[in-house]
């Protein structure tokens, strides 16, 4: 049988991977977002893996609000960006110094 | 599943990322029902796949980026993305590894009730507060998210309920004089 410890193995790696992918892609805002998805999906994946091995359906309960909170976030967030991309032409991270003193 | 979020991450399309991204969480939501989690891996599929990712694939074709600038500067930080990857991954294998984790899974439970029934007994019992909050949260994101993108059109003809409760008599009518006409 497979020990909890791949999943959360799996779960690190899956993390480190979604990091890695904010730093490579930090120019393209929609790769980042998809990179926060990543991470999200990691740690649910971590809280579901508890919840599997300890028997306890909380885990599963908490799954259930990141997802909600999770598909508003990313709801928000696109809506963001077409409204950015609809005033400035551009998602580039690095345009957008509107703030720079 | 790996092997599809290293693909999210260093593929060049957004396109491409996104379908990566369905991959990715095709295969979490097996893995979700592997661990007798089947209402959430359903979830998973119908929610994400269905809806967020159609979402995102359609900002990404809305939106039309030049993908090539884009990639400038990929190369330059790959090495830094690959050290703090590596070294994120190396710190948490340490404390995964940890004897405390080898737990071993338990015995597959007896299916006196499904997993759906479970979760909604929990859920409308002792997490209801945190559900209505839940619903409060998506209310509010669907509100922002259309203010945020609704825009009025120029052209468009709206009612305006003030002005015409304040119209006067003299807006509408015009009295004319003028002479009687002889026959």
């Amino acid at each position: 049988m497979i020990p909890l410890t791949h999943f959360l193995i799996l779960g690190a790696i899956l993390f480190s991977l979604s990091v890695a992918g904010i730093f490579l892609n930090r120019k393209n805002l929609i790769v980042v977002l998809m990179s926060i998805e990543l991470m999200l999906l990691s740690v649910n994946m971590n809280f579901i893996a508890f919840s599997h091995y300890r028997s306890d359906l909380a885990g599963q309960v908490f799954v259930f609000f990141i997802l909600t909170v999770a598909a508003a976030e990313a709801a928000i967030g696109l809506a963001i960006l077409v409204a950015l991309f609809r005033n400035r032409q551009t998602i580039n991270v690095q345009d957008l110094d509107e703030l720079k003193g | 599943m790996v092997l599809a979020a290293v693909g999210v991450i260093t593929v060049r399309n957004p396109v491409h990322a996104a379908l990566f991204l369905v991959l990715t969480f095709f295969t979490a939501a097996a893995l979700w029902l592997l661990m007798e989690a089947e209402f959430l891996g359903i979830v998973l599929v119908l929610v994400y796949v269905g809806a967020v990712m159609v979402l995102f694939l359609f900002v990404v074709m809305m939106l039309d980026i030049n993908v090539a600038k884009m990639r400038e500067g990929f190369m330059r930080l790959l090495p830094l993305g690959i050290l703090v990857a590596v070294v994120m991954v190396v710190e948490m294998l340490i404390v995964v590894g940890a004897k405390t984790f080898r737990i071993d899974p338990p015995a597959p439970s007896p299916l006196e009730v499904s997993n759906t029934k479970a979760l909604g007994n929990v859920l409308y019992t002792d997490y209801v507060y945190a559900f209505e909050i839940a619903a409060a949260i998506l209310l509010v994101a669907m509100i922002a998210a259309i203010s945020l993108t609704h825009r009025r059109r120029a052209g468009t003809k709206h009612q305006r309920p003030s002005d015409q409760i304040r119209v006067k008599r003299n807006d509408r009518v015009r009295l004319v004089k003028m002479k009687s006409e002889k026959k």
